[in-house]
């Protein structure tokens, strides 16, 4: 069993707030693809396509037939933990702030030796599961943990550097009065966050939504309007020092596109929620959130945008939505490069039609808001950045990385 | 192997010579490498023009390779090579050089390792050492060669039983030698406590397992026997030499180096065994690859190192003078120099020129190194049976 983490104490104001500092980040063109694995949750290495022999580390040629075709494929994460150490010194500030740290090398059922990081519960001489995380500057390292699942393994202060898990955490959910926002409510609470802040535009409308979530223990409701820079700005000085994991979950969805619809006043409302709401949020908590990326295990770790999959690819039954769903996209991609020097991970879920009011002529399949809510907590506790949830979702990744032009041409209503 | 070897009859290795190191230095590789070259000029009374090869080898040249370092040291050698294999690259050097004045490709070839040691330049050296290492080992913890080397010494103890007394045996007796080492960073005596009870670095290795880096230079001449005589230079002989690369690439830890692959060809070549070897400088930046080298290159089984370390008394005078200078955990680690340690100390001990103490009737000594950690493993191992000139 996993030592249980401790609850956070209570924060010693006199006390500095310790730096953030990141892993080693260079990393070769080949060891990217390790990163590409990592970021969307599998266990792939690769593979040669004439021998069949599994590489590791990532390289151009096969080690056994010099074949150059090396895609990288799923394969057994098991092994055997031949040999460890626990480091008492390191060369790098980001460990140093951490040590004791503990590594080991894994001789893996799929062939190669790995040097992995090593979790708590697992012993010399014994099998193991490995897994693939992204480390605190966005890079895919390899965890071997105990081969079956053991009791607070999530705990482990080692795996934790590597997942945005939320047990203890205090959470901002931008826009409280959606089935979304009360989905992901109920999901936090359930995954252990210590504190759920829940924004909502207009305080004087009240909805059923907003008094069910507030019944939630350990939710509270603040004014949050993403198109109000006062109002972002004022509860970022509120709360920016205070939110560790941020869900911007708002979203202004209407139909239509640029011929048969248009419409100035709707395109700018789209893009005033999506793209300069996610940009008024980056630059009031941003900055916030990124000094406080090593204030010990329970400090600053993620910021989740729910995105649509048409951010993807236009789908021109929803033109300008889709657009102003690229733009937001595009600036999350700076909004990543920019928090990994704290250490804070963007992670960008991609969630099909839901089964809410304003997909009412969307044909299903639709998803239900507390499923997506569960799907983007487990990827925030495996250290998942780009989640594709709902078929929808799926299928459109797996199109595009098989033909985008078909994509294009076919996506439809 | 279908084709015969051709012996090294003919060769002398002489002119040993060190510049004396320092834990933290101002100065560049290139004065190291430069004053190496002044000094090898100096011991064997040669002006420049005389030596018409080199070979050099180092790690913190960079931009500059042995090409830069020529019109650096304003020579115009006809033969030149660039050796970068760390701490193998001794014997290496050593090999090709050889083989060239062999052949009259070029006819005194000073082979040179020096490496110069800033104050943040051996973080600088491991956080970029090689494309694997950066992706797959650098990232785990950034414990350079204390975490591979900490790997395995856990499994090699683990498998064979091995304990730290063991180790801690060779590094006693390592330090009694560097005890009478002019050259020696370390310079107190080290007790088995003071062994045992060290700062832990990286479990199970402790401080006195791990090698100082340090800014020094090694260097020596390779000549022919008539050529050395002329000049009235002392000189060692040369019997066998082997090298190899990525040696076992299957094993899936490292238990045995390329040693084990050519240890018959070693001896076949030198027309002698183990039993008739007097001294061993072996590679040693941490004792666990004495280990390896003691049951690879014969002198006991896979996994009786601790065995016959317990059995044998690995000093100077002892019955198994093994690293008489004091080797790397002693002396300290300069760079690449550190690959050439144990060959200069063996020359010095066949040609009567140690600083520190001689072995005793010594006959024939045998020089092990080994480099390169890329990824999980030391990649480079070579050996050398050296010989007295009488012999």
């Amino acid at each position: 069993m996993t030592t249980p983490l401790p609850p956070p104490k209570r924060k010693d104001p006199v006390k500095r707030t310790r730096q953030p500092t990141l892993p080693p980040a260079n990393r070769s063109r080949e060891a990217q693809g390790l990163t590409a694995m990592a970021a969307v949750g599998r266990f792939a290495l690769q593979t040669c396509t004439a021998c069949g022999a599994v590489q590791y580390p990532p390289r151009q040629i096969c080690g056994q037939c010099l074949n150059d075709d090396l895609p990288w494929q799923d394969v057994s994460p098991h092994g055997l933990l031949l040999a460890e150490t626990v480091l008492h010194h390191s060369n790098d500030l980001f460990f140093r702030d951490r040590l004791p740290w503990r590594l080991g090398v894994v001789s893996m059922n799929a062939g190669p030796s790995v040097v992995a990081h090593v979790a708590e519960d697992c012993r010399q001489g014994e099998r193991v599961r490995l897994s693939l995380g992204l480390d605190r500057s966005g890079m895919a390292v390899m965890q071997a943990r105990p081969e079956t699942p053991s009791a607070n393994e999530e705990d482990d202060g080692q795996l934790r550097e590597t997942t945005f898990d939320p047990k203890d955490r205090r959470v901002l959910i931008v826009d409280g009065k959606t089935d979304l926002g009360l989905a992901l409510a109920k999901a936090f609470g359930a995954a252990g966050a210590r504190e759920i802040y829940l924004g909502h535009a207009e305080p004087w409308k009240r909805s059923p939504k907003l008094a069910a979530a507030e019944a939630l223990p350990n939710v509270n409701l603040f004014p949050l309007d993403v198109t109000d820079t006062d109002s972002v700005q004022e509860l970022a000085s509120l709360l920016g020092g205070k939110t560790e994991i941020l869900v911007n979950n708002s979203y202004y969805l209407r139909q239509g596109g640029a011929v048969d619809r248009f419409d100035l006043n709707t395109s700018r409302d789209e893009m005033d929620v999506h793209y300069h709401g996610l940009l008024r949020l980056a630059g009031t908590f941003g900055p916030a959130m990124r000094g406080r990326g090593a204030d010990g295990a329970h400090g600053a770790t993620a910021w989740v945008n729910v995105f649509s999959p048409y951010a993807w690819v236009n789908n021109p039954a929803f033109g300008t939505y889709s657009a102003s769903q690229a733009a937001a996209l595009s600036l999350a991609q700076c909004l990543r490069a920019e928090m990994t020097a704290g250490g804070v991970r963007v992670v960008n879920a991609f969630v099909g039609p839901l089964d809410d009011e304003w997909h009412q002529l969307v044909p299903p399949p639709k998803l239900e808001p507390d499923m997506v809510a569960r799907r983007i907590v487990d990827a925030l506790k495996d250290g998942r950045e780009d989640v594709p949830i709902g078929a929808i979702a799926e299928e459109m990744a797996a199109r595009l990385a098989e033909n985008p032009k078909e994509l294009e041409r076919e996506i439809r209503l | 192997m279908s084709r015969q070897r051709q012996g090294y009859d003919d060769i002398a290795l002489c002119a040993p010579v060190t510049i004396p190191y320092t834990r933290y230095s101002l100065r560049s590789a290139h004065w190291f490498c430069g004053r190496a070259l002044a000094a090898l000029l100096e011991s064997a009374g040669l002006r420049k023009t005389d030596v018409d090869g080199y070979c050099i080898s180092s790690f913190t040249l960079a931009p500059d390779t042995a090409v830069g370092l020529t019109q650096h040291l304003g020579v115009t050698p006809r033969w030149l090579d660039h050796i970068p294999m760390g701490g193998a690259s001794g014997v290496v050097a050593l090999r090709r050089a050889a083989r060239a004045v062999q052949a009259g490709d070029a006819e005194v070839v000073a082979c040179i390792a020096g490496d110069t040691n800033h104050v943040d330049s051996f973080r600088k050296t491991i956080a970029s050492f090689s494309q694997f290492a950066n992706d797959a080992v650098y990232p785990y913890g950034s414990g350079g060669p204390n975490a591979s080397f900490a790997f395995l010494t856990d499994h090699y103890m683990r498998e064979y039983g091995a304990t730290r007394e063991d180790f801690g045996k060779l590094c006693i007796a390592q330090r009694d030698n560097a005890l009478r080492f002019p050259y020696a960073l370390m310079k107190r005596p080290l007790t088995l406590d003071d062994y045992l009870n060290a700062r832990p670095i990286a479990d199970p290795l402790r401080l006195f397992d791990c090698v100082m880096p340090c800014a020094g230079a090694e260097a020596f001449l390779v000549m022919t026997q008539d050529r050395a005589r002329k000049l009235g230079l002392p000189f060692a002989t040369l019997s066998s030499t082997i090298e190899r690369h990525n040696a076992f690439p299957d094993d899936p830890i490292q238990i045995r180096g390329g040693w084990a692959m050519d240890v018959d060809d070693l001896y076949g070549l030198a027309g002698i065994g183990a039993p008739e070897i007097d001294f061993v400088q072996a590679y040693d930046d941490y004792p666990v690859i004495c280990f390896l080298q003691i049951e690879d290159l014969g002198f006991c089984g896979k996994g009786d190192a601790s065995k016959f370390v317990r059995e044998h008394a690995l000093t100077v005078n002892g019955d198994f003078p093994f690293n008489t200078s004091g080797g790397q955990l002693s002396v300290g680690q300069a760079g690449a120099a550190g690959g050439f340690l144990g060959l200069i100390e063996a020359i010095r001990q066949l040609t009567d020129q140690t600083l520190g103490d001689a072995v005793e009737n010594a006959r024939h000594g045998l020089v092990s190194c080994f480099g390169m950690i890329n990824y999980d493993r030391g990649l480079c191992s070579s050996a050398a049976i050296l010989g007295r000139s009488d012999a």
